[in-house]
């Protein structure tokens, strides 16, 4: 391993792990990752339960529970990219190379999300057809006509 | 090099769950994940919600794990545990990728009782059709029901267990009869949900299983280098490590098509 560097260039850190710390740090990395994809698979099922309840389920309690999911899976991301592809071993300067640019992410996800979001919002101000016939819970009998195919995005 | 790749891979993956983000939530309806996936293979119509995808998910990050030992075998130059370790994130890749070709066949030839411009249709998921709309009740069901043909309501009747009457029966029975068995059960029928939804479920999860498939590749080649004695010759297994981060960014990446489609 020490003339590992003189044999490549692309080497950015030294793995001087032991075995047996390293066996500890997998075996304990999997656990992490298989609870939180179990709580994860707990809370998607919680939300079918509201769902299938007799009264529709509290918007924002739906959307918490989606928001601790989406939180969860960032946790994983961290765990997977941090461990498992080693890059917290990596040199502090690499990290950020790789980081810096995943934070346009950020931006990202808001404008577009904005945007999906300010286009319905649009939509069921000023196109009635689109309201009507997509919203749901304003099912009227005209509906089991065939609307054709306008009705269709 | 492999890291940048990753990058550029990343922006790609994040680019077209964005888009699938911005067009679920320019809509008012979207289909519920669990209603979407609820089967379970050899549980017939059984309803499992997310159970199926959950094994999926288990594999993929079991196959990561034995990728981490393969590279660790790699840093210790040792030969045949890294065969070995890569050999089981193999049969992993290879196990997923048959979870995902049982689920696509499962969905796209999939036969659910939609509605369709007024009458009831055999449909599945398509790129420009699916059956995942909101439910259809009372009298807006029974104009349906009316308006369908008596084969399509046999159907119906015969593959959710309404009847005791085989198909033939069923064909020459009142369609009165049949459109009242099919109102009075609790088969859930649909309207045609969200168009878009077909084109990103298939279009997203494809683009991952080819990562998968890529990487299956991947690792058979670097498993035949191992046997040839490539890198015990070269001195170090770094082209392990590098398969190793293709293998767990496929994992990643997963994690986030898991969460998109599934969970919310």
């Amino acid at each position: 391993m020490e003339q590992a560097s003189v044999i490549s260039p692309e080497i950015t850190f030294e793995h001087h792990q032991e075995t047996s710390s390293f066996k500890k740090r997998v075996i304990k990395t999997t656990i992490i990752l298989s609870i939180i994809t179990l709580i994860e698979l707990a809370l998607g099922f919680t939300i079918y339960l509201l769902h299938k309840g007799a009264t529709p389920p509290s918007y924002s309690l739906v959307l918490f529970l989606k928001g601790v999911i989406c939180i969860l899976t960032m946790l994983k991301a961290y765990y997977i990219v941090s461990v498992f592809m080693h890059l917290g071993d990596e040199l502090k300067r690499f990290i950020v190379a790789i980081i810096l640019p995943m934070l346009l992410f950020v931006w990202f996800i808001i404008a577009f999300l904005w945007d999906g979001s300010s286009y319905r919002n649009l939509n069921n101000t000023y196109n009635k057809y689109f309201y009507e016939t997509t919203m749901p819970g304003k099912q009227t009998i005209e509906k089991a006509v065939p609307l054709e195919p306008a009705g269709k995005q | 090099m492999m890291w940048f790749f990753l990058v550029s891979d990343a922006f790609t993956f994040g680019g077209f769950l964005i888009s699938y983000g911005t067009v679920r939530f320019s809509q008012n309806y979207w289909p519920d994940p669990s209603v979407v996936f609820n089967a379970f293979p050899f549980a017939g119509h059984a309803n499992l919600p997310l159970a199926f995808v959950s094994v999926m998910t288990f594999v993929l990050i079991l196959s990561s794990v034995t990728m981490v030992l393969a590279v660790h075998a790699g840093h210790n130059r040792n030969q045949k545990e890294v065969e070995k370790w890569l050999i089981w994130t193999i049969i992993g890749g290879l196990f997923f990728l048959g979870c995902q070709a049982w689920e696509w066949n499962h969905l796209y030839f999939g036969e659910h009782p939609t509605v369709v411009s007024g009458h009831i249709e055999l449909i599945g998921q398509a790129t420009n059709i699916n059956p995942w709309g909101e439910l259809v009740q009372g009298k807006a069901l029974t104009d349906a029901l009316n308006n369908t043909s008596i084969n399509t309501l046999a159907s119906v009747v015969s593959e959710n267990h309404l009847s005791d009457m085989s198909h033939a029966q069923l064909l020459a029975s009142q369609k009165s009869e049949l459109v009242n068995m099919i109102a009075n059960s609790n088969i859930h029928i649909r309207e045609t949900g969200p168009v878009a939804f077909g084109g990103f479920f298939f279009g997203i999860t494809g683009f991952h299983g080819f990562h998968v498939f890529s990487g299956i590749i991947i690792n058979i080649i670097m498993l035949l280098m191992t046997r040839a004695n490539v890198f015990e010759r070269r001195g170090h297994y770094l082209m392990i490590e590098k398969a190793g981060l293709y293998w767990h960014f496929v994992d990643l990446v997963w994690v986030f098509v898991f969460m998109a489609f599934y969970l919310v």
